[in-house]
């Protein structure tokens, strides 16, 4: 949920990267760490494990500038995508603001993702969140690889909603920012909504 | 539903600080911090230069929210205390209100008792404002407090160059 500070001047808003086991969350993070100017970004905390794997959550906050006088802060937060690791994914949810669904293009994890974004809704239910309230786009990684489902494909499985979807390959960063800006513009236009 | 935001005005926000500076004295505490539970953080007292303030609230809220899911399990509401401690520093963490988080950092120059008496004041006063901001939020924005209705596309647009 939306923070917003009349006395510092403030909006802060959090931003949760969901998805299957690999798929990529922890690397759009860290690419945009790595793009992001110093001034603009804090640091990123990975609560992993031993191999890499999202164990709690990782952690950015951006702040990304002025509107009507007002600093905009984003926190994004990815939830473990590992299936065991839910009651973790449940607490992540919890106040968000925005969700980007990031897929795994790989045919053979199509069943994965279907799972995932199942369960995404069912965890957004329990917290009486209604995903289709909620500003939340779609990004197909790993484009890179020579297995993967054309997105036309994926789009009938997990885009039945028409929201905003890029192709992206995250460990070169090639659609990690248009991702990250589609749905900062979707929190931002909810926030307006709701005022 | 997603929830409304949490919204804070100069009033109460001068209201909390003046709390928080408070117990900062009262407790010989090196930092007080308020947190909201979604990882936000809403107000600091104490020498905070060296300190990653952002990455401490967002942590302490993953905390609290680990524990809350423990205590859940167990049957509890939730965990209203938590206590590190540290070979030099302490943290003392308590839910205010079921809303918000006190976070006391202290060292040998305090105790727990202390901390904990001063903590349990301080904890009652700030309920009392926080109960008071939630129901100014609920009650409809003044046209001044709307600010937000008036971003265009463009302005969101300027974010990112
Ligand atoms: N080929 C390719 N590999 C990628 C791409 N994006 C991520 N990877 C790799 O996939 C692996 C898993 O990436 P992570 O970002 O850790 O995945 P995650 O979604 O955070 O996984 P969990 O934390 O377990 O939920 C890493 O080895 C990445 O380098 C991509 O676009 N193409
Ligand atoms: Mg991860």
């Amino acid at each position: 949920m939306s923070f917003i500070n009349y006395s510092s001047r403030e909006i802060n808003c959090k931003i949760v990267y969901y998805g299957p086991g690999l798929c990529g969350k922890t690397t759009n993070l860290q690419f945009i760490y790595k793009k992001t100017n110093p001034e603009h970004r804090g640091k990123m905390i990975s609560l992993a494990t031993e191999t890499e794997r999202t164990l709690f959550f990782d952690f950015l906050p951006l702040s990304l500038g002025d509107i009507k006088g007002f600093k905009t802060r984003f926190h994004l937060y990815t939830v473990p995508g590992q299936i065991f690791y839910d009651a973790s994914r449940k607490l992540i949810l919890k106040g968000v603001d925005g969700i980007v669904f990031v897929a795994d293009s790989q045919v053979e994890r199509m069943d994965a993702n279907i799972e995932s974004f199942e369960n995404m809704k069912a965890n957004l239910k329990e917290q009486c969140y209604d995903l289709a309230n909620i500003p939340y786009i779609i990004q197909y990684n790993k484009r890179d690889l020579p297995n993967v489902v054309p997105v036309v494909e994926m789009k009938k499985v997990l885009n039945v909603s028409g929201v905003p979807d890029f192709e992206a390959v995250a460990a070169t960063g090639h659609g990690v920012f248009e991702t990250l800006k589609a749905v900062i513009k979707l929190v931002l236009i909810e926030l307006k909504k709701g005022t | 539903m997603p929830t409304s935001s949490l919204i804070m005005f100069e009033e109460e926000f001068k209201q909390i600080t003046a709390i928080i500076d408070r117990l900062l004295k009262d407790a010989n505490a090196k930092l007080v911090f308020l947190v909201d539970k979604d990882g936000q953080l809403i107000a600091s007292s104490g020498d905070t230069r060296d300190l990653d303030t952002t990455s401490l609230a967002s942590l302490t809220a993953g905390n609290i929210a680990a524990t809350g899911g423990l205590a859940k399990l167990l049957g509890e509401k939730e965990f209203s205390i938590l206590f590190h401690e540290g070979e030099k520093d302490n943290i003392h963490i308590s839910i205010v209100g079921q809303r918000v988080i006190l976070v006391v950092i202290f060292d040998n120059r305090s105790s727990l008792g202390l901390v904990r008496l001063r903590v349990k004041k301080a904890s009652e006063e700030l309920n009392t404002i926080i109960k008071k901001l939630l129901h100014r939020v609920e009650a409809k924005p003044s046209a001044e407090e709307n600010l937000l209705a008036e971003i265009s596309d463009a302005d969101i647009d300027k974010l990112f160059h």
